[in-house]
């Protein structure tokens, strides 16, 4: 029997603007029920490589297949399998909840859809704000319904950019409580960039530390600290953002 | 093509229109203060002319269907401009929604708006004014099929153009139909302009379209071959704004453009 392929691999992925390679010939896979932490300073090339896993920007070079569908030849086969959420994509707020899931149901094709949205408001606490326009909720809120939009089509690669960004502890909590229990219950992976070491700990099976473009750490974020010397996996960050030449060199014994 | 997601682009749009009462007013008020301003006009012109020539179906029809035409074209480029006001992009094109599908709920919606203000038009020409169609014939409904199908080729255009040049660029879209109306010929015969002009309008399907209406008005015979070019320059005319559509959009993917649109102004 064929094992079944990643949710997501990547292999070689480069994207160059001019002179400057702002991903840089990346290598790496999701696998099912795998929560895996893309992480990185600013600038490392984090949202460049969600936005082509996205398909909205095209790579110099690579390939990325999506259970096995290659996004450059099979964009819509492979899209039909991913969602996302990202907290500088907020959903139009000048329709209401329900009706933007509608929408965005519509467009990922979701069969029984009116049984979909009901669920997911239902699972995302979001009953009493169906006929709320988006833009009038709190960030919280925009988060869950977010959330429930990258979830209407099951995906089986969820990408969260900073999903928790501008959220307080206790909702941030809630929201990664979610999402952990989404990949711990079906056959999907997700890909989650955030700047939280703590949330990251406690959510991804794997990290991958990247500075300017290139995957220079991976691991298991409670070990790899102190693989490297370090005591925690913030300090782990703030190094790879000041010496990222430093850690190119193999961990200590 | 998946219908559902054509479905799901056009349900946006009526989402909008349906709970809002001031985006409704103008499918139809605009049209409508149009229609009585040239209806009066129509009627004052009738009165002082010693030539006996009825104003009415020359001008106030043609500018019923000139007024169409420029609700054809909006209803695509707001549709678009939705996505660049909402920054929407991202959610809309990170899909597994294809450039056509996207395009067709737009033209869906436009169909949808446009009707709208035509049946307005019609309403207002016709019950207070006297605009009769039996003037134009059976030419009326390919009249309006070319000014219909322009009017979508010049709004895939302008969404290409916004898309290129960024959410400013906007501005060049609106005077888009009145920097076109002196060439097209909607209020004289295409003989009034000079020589380059007349090539201009020779090249722009709603030329064929008001000396169509222009003749008919007038009593006289229209050949429907003539009518025909306008129709292929119309068709031509999409097909050459949708791959300039999709030009503009794969250079944007591939630049980064699509991804970083937000961006107030992009060079």
């Amino acid at each position: 029997m064929t094992p079944s392929p990643p949710v997501l691999s990547v292999q070689a992925l480069r994207k160059v603007y001019g002179d400057r390679a702002a991903v840089d010939g990346i290598s790496f896979d999701v696998g099912r029920r795998e929560i895996v932490g893309l992480l990185g300073p600013n600038g490392a090339g984090k949202s460049t490589t969600i936005n082509m896993l996205l398909g909205v920007l095209q790579p110099s070079s690579g390939t990325i297949h999506i259970e096995g569908v290659d996004l450059a030849s099979h964009r819509v086969q492979a899209l039909e399998r991913t969602n996302f959420a990202a907290v500088y994509a907020p959903l139009p707020g000048n329709l209401t909840v329900a009706q933007n899931l509608r929408v965005f149901g519509l467009i990922y094709g979701v069969k029984g859809l009116t049984a979909r949205i009901e669920a997911l408001l239902e699972e995302y606490d979001l009953r009493r704000f169906r006929d709320t326009k988006c833009g009038v909720l709190s960030s919280g809120e925009q988060t869950r319904v977010s959330l429930a939009k990258a979830m209407l089509n099951q995906p089986r690669l969820l990408l969260l950019d900073e999903p928790t960004a501008s959220l307080d502890p206790a909702t941030a909590v809630d929201i990664r409580t979610r999402i952990q229990a989404f990949a711990a219950k079906g056959d999907s992976g997700v890909l989650w960039t955030s700047h939280n070491m703590y949330e990251v700990e406690a959510v991804c099976d794997r990290v991958l530390f990247l500075a300017r473009g290139r995957v220079l750490l991976q691991g298991d974020p409670k070990t790899l600290p102190r693989e490297h010397g370090h005591a925690s996996l913030e300090e782990l960050f703030i190094a790879v953002a000041n010496e990222p030449l430093a850690l190119e060199r193999p961990p200590l014994p | 093509m998946k219908p559902s997601r054509v479905a799901g682009i056009a349900l946006r749009q009526y989402y909008l229109y349906k709970g809002n009462f001031a985006r409704v007013v103008p499918l139809f008020a605009w049209v409508a203060i149009d229609m009585v301003l040239w209806g009066f006009m129509t009627r004052y012109l009738n009165s002082v002319s010693s030539s006996g020539y009825d104003f009415v179906p020359a001008l106030l029809g043609a500018v019923l269907l000139w007024d169409f035409f420029a609700r054809v074209m909006q209803g695509v480029t707001m549709g678009f401009f939705e996505d660049v006001w909402s920054r929407n992009f991202l959610n809309v094109f990170a899909t597994p929604l294809s450039l056509p599908e996207y395009v067709s709920g737009l033209v869906l919606t436009s169909i949808a708006t446009s009707a709208i203000g035509l049946l307005v038009m019609l309403l207002l020409s016709s019950t207070v004014f006297g605009l009769s169609f039996a003037a134009y014939g059976v030419m009326f409904v390919p009249f309006v099929l070319v000014l219909f199908l322009f009017g979508i080729a010049l709004g895939i255009l302008s969404s290409a153009l916004v898309l290129r040049l960024g959410p400013a660029a906007e501005w060049f879209v609106w005077p888009i139909p009145s920097l076109l109306s002196p060439f097209v010929g909607v209020f004289y015969p295409l003989s009034t302009l000079p020589e380059w002009m007349q090539w201009v309008a020779r090249a722009l399907p709603p030329s064929y379209v008001f000396e169509g209406v222009r003749t008919l008005a007038a009593g006289g015979e229209f050949s429907g071959a003539t009518l025909g070019w306008g129709l292929g320059l119309a068709v031509l005319d999409i097909l050459l704004a949708g791959l300039c559509f999709q030009w503009v959009y794969r250079y944007a993917v591939r630049t980064g453009l699509l991804a970083r649109y937000s961006a107030e102004s992009v060079t």
